[in-house]
């Protein structure tokens, strides 16, 4: 009896503890990489502040975390390597091998390894991060940048910005098994939460690629008008899916807006005014809130996921260019 | 550094650069060379779509001209100008082309006579190569571009900026990738009104490039509000460019040669073979900056470019040509990567499909300027931005903010389409 009284206790206190936090917005931790000062920024989300700001390796660009979000793994392209981070404290952990000029990278879902698009050599690089090893290159097109790794992790896609193909690649014998043409500049590969579609933004051709899993596929191709926005500065680059499918974020670069696409129609419903240079997209766990990386105006622009509104800007470092947010 | 399975096609290139063709000429030492240089191509991994491989050939033509060492050590041409841009290009559209079984080779045709070049391409015609890329004079371009007439060819003009070749002598088989006198002078234009330095003091060399280009900047000052205070001819005797002493007279002649001028707030120079240009800047008699074919230069490309993505292609120009990549390189570069985008996305290694592709709606370019670049349809010019640089980093880049464009802003520079006299386009 006493301990069924005492545990139903503990999970009163749980649930009012559930509330309060629900309350407000959930706290977590999102990090920015400045890659002109080679810095990450940390931010509170619930206060929408700066905690604080944390020196780090040379030109920082790709950031990603680990399964359990013990470590932060940040692509510090101009040291050629990939730097870890305690997530909590920020203390430097180590570096992980990574080839030439690391700058986007996707975990394994299992949370090892780790898939480095090396600009430089036309390579993806394999590697342990728990061994810190090597274990295969995978010749791509020409300069690699975008990384999409399925969410079974069969499947990993890694786009060519002078190629313009997306790759695929079997990660099971680490070979490419097809390669798919899309429009100049493919910058980042995101797929669905089901896994049965790619998304590829080009760049410079402006569009966006979605393309079947399955059959490599070309399944709509969307396209993106602004009123009094030049064609030519709508620039896609991060692109952010919800969990549910039902909608996905594409910040378009110099046009300063982040795109929302109904994924069952593949219509933008709305653009969203954001910083300048609108470069990557990182959702809150809750997907209650979604933060951009504003590079030529030095900012983060975070949006209400739910209203389809900007509500704040925060002052981070120069030139900010990835983002990720940990559970706590 | 590391063993990579794409430098397979550098290799094959020096290999292929041993095979060389000498033919001397009877009065001067004109040569005639042939290099050919067939990339390596790796074997396609994963699926493709066609079953056989498709070969793609380029030519580039070089006319060898007599141009006078440079006043600067850090301006001495090297022998590759241009020929290393292309290659490049080669090696990126291999890379992209063993996924789609296309494999594309560069030969390099030179020669010190126009007569000999244009032969030595159209025999290339004849045994169906027909994608030639230009480092030219305009005189030649044309001559090379009515040999071909009739044919499926398409020449790029990667070397001659002159704007004749883009109004009334522009050819239907020529398309260009270096930006016209008018698109440079218009770039600086467009900055200096930005700067508000709108009094320009134009000093002009007497040769017929520099006359061509004191136009095109006068056109850019009427286009963009600015006003020439004085235009003054110079007259240098250049006498010889590597001497022991030198400074002491320099010093005291250019601020005696550009005094007496009405105010200004910028000096804009046209000396396109570089006889006195250099001079100029800290000896004025005036304290002004100077700019136009020196000093703040408006230019396709510049070393130090590190913006857009540039850097990768900066560093992979190093690691094959050991040294910067220069406005040409570029140009050329931008020429070979337009056949294999044409390429890429026609599936078809036939010239006539990859005509039609470059010469569509549908195509466009990245090429590490920030948007894409696509070609004019009035006159076959590449639009793209154009740097303003010094020696050492860019400045700025034009189009400025606020010159507006009902189509492209790109087309603030250089000659818009209601103004073309190009007709060959027309028909």
């Amino acid at each position: 009896m006493r301990t069924c009284r005492s545990g139903g206790i503990l999970i009163a206190l749980a649930l009012a503890g559930w509330l309060l936090t629900a309350a407000v917005a959930s706290a977590y931790t999102v990090y920015v990489t400045n890659e002109k000062d080679n810095t990450v920024t940390v931010i509170d989300s619930a206060k929408l502040e700066v905690v604080k700001t944390v020196k780090v390796g040379q030109r920082p660009r790709g950031i990603t975390l680990s399964k359990d979000h013990r470590w932060l793994l940040i692509c510090a392209s101009d040291d050629n390597t990939v730097q870890v981070y305690d997530a909590r404290t920020m203390d430097f952990v180590k570096s992980l091998p990574s080839g030439q000029d690391p700058e986007l990278f996707i975990l394994h879902p299992d949370g090892n390894p780790l898939y480095i698009a090396n600009e430089e050599d036309n390579l993806v690089t394999v590697v342990d991060i728990e061994k810190d090893a090597v274990l295969a290159e995978i010749p791509v097109g020409v300069e690699p940048e975008g990384m999409g790794i399925s969410p079974d992790g069969k499947l990993l896609v890694a786009t060519s910005e002078t190629t313009n193909m997306a790759h695929f690649i079997d990660t099971a014998t680490n070979t490419t098994i097809d390669h798919v043409l899309v429009d100049s500049r493919p910058r980042f590969a995101e797929f669905t939460a089901d896994g049965t579609q790619v998304w590829v933004s080009s760049e410079i051709g402006g569009t966006l690629t979605v393309i079947e899993t399955s059959t490599r596929k070309i399944v709509a191709k969307i396209a993106f008008k602004i009123p009094g926005v030049p064609q030519d500065a709508i620039q896609p680059v991060g692109v952010r899916i919800t969990r549910d499918a039902k909608r996905a974020f594409v910040a378009l670069g110099p046009a300063n807006r982040v795109a929302v696409i109904d994924t069952a129609t593949f219509q933008v419903e709305k653009y969203l005014l954001v910083g300048q240079r609108v470069w990557q997209l990182a959702l809150t766990p809750d997907e209650k809130f979604l933060f951009t990386t504003n590079g030529a105006s030095n900012d983060v622009t975070v949006i209400d996921v739910q209203r389809l509104r900007a509500v704040r800007s925060i002052k981070v470092g120069r030139y900010p260019w990835g983002v990720v947010v940990a559970r706590f | 550094m590391r063993r990579n399975s794409n430098e397979q096609p550098n290799r094959g290139f020096s290999r292929g650069i041993a095979s060389l063709l000498l033919l001397l000429l009877a009065a001067a030492a004109q040569l005639f060379l042939v290099a050919s240089v067939f990339g390596q191509v790796p074997a396609s991994r994963g699926s493709v779509h066609t079953d056989q491989m498709q070969r793609i050939a380029i030519v580039l033509a070089r006319e060898l001209r007599d141009v006078p060492p440079p006043f600067s050590l850090l301006d001495v041409r090297p022998p590759d100008d241009g020929v290393a841009g292309a290659r490049l290009a080669i090696n990126d559209n291999n890379t992209t082309g063993r996924f789609l079984k296309q494999a594309f080779t560069l030969e390099v045709v030179e020669s010190g006579k126009p007569e000999e070049l244009v032969t030595g391409v159209k025999k290339q015609a004849e045994a169906g190569v027909s994608l030639i890329v230009a480092d030219a004079s305009a005189q030649t371009v044309i001559a090379i571009a009515d040999a071909l007439k009739g044919r499926d060819a398409l020449i790029f003009n990667a070397g001659s900026s002159d704007d004749r070749l883009r109004d009334r002598d522009c050819r239907a088989n020529v398309v260009h990738t270096t930006p016209s006198r008018a698109m440079l002078a218009d770039a600086l234009g467009q900055y200096l009104r930005w700067k508000r330095w709108q009094r320009w003091f134009l000093v002009r060399g007497t040769e017929p490039d520099d006359e061509a280009f004191a136009e095109a900047v006068r056109r850019a000052a009427k286009r963009f509000g600015s006003k020439i205070v004085e235009e003054r001819p110079f007259k240098y005797e250049v006498g010889s460019r590597r001497a022991d002493g030198g400074h002491e007279q320099v010093q005291e002649q250019i601020p005696a040669l550009t005094q007496k001028a009405p105010a200004h707030d910028v000096l804009v120079v046209a000396d396109e073979g570089g006889l006195f240009g250099e001079y100029l800047p800290y000896r004025t008699w005036d304290a002004r900056p100077v700019a136009g074919t020196q000093g703040l230069v408006p230019t396709s490309w510049h070393p130090a470019l590190e913006q857009w993505g540039a850097t990768q292609l900066q560093n992979r120009f190093r690691r094959l040509a050991d040294r910067a990549m220069r406005p040409l390189d570029y140009d050329a570069w931008v020429a070979v990567r337009s056949i294999g985008e044409a390429a890429t996305r026609s599936r078809s290694a036939a010239p006539a499909d990859l005509i039609a592709r470059l010469k569509s709606a549908d195509f466009d370019l990245a090429a590490f300027k920030g948007r894409k670049l696509t070609y004019r349809a009035w006159d076959g010019q590449l639009r793209q931005p154009i740097l303003l640089a010094t020696a050492k980093l860019p400045v700025t880049v034009s189009p400025q903010p606020g010159f507006l464009h009902q189509f492209t802003e790109l087309d603030t520079l250089g000659i818009d389409k209601p103004e073309t006299n190009c007709r060959a386009y027309a028909q």
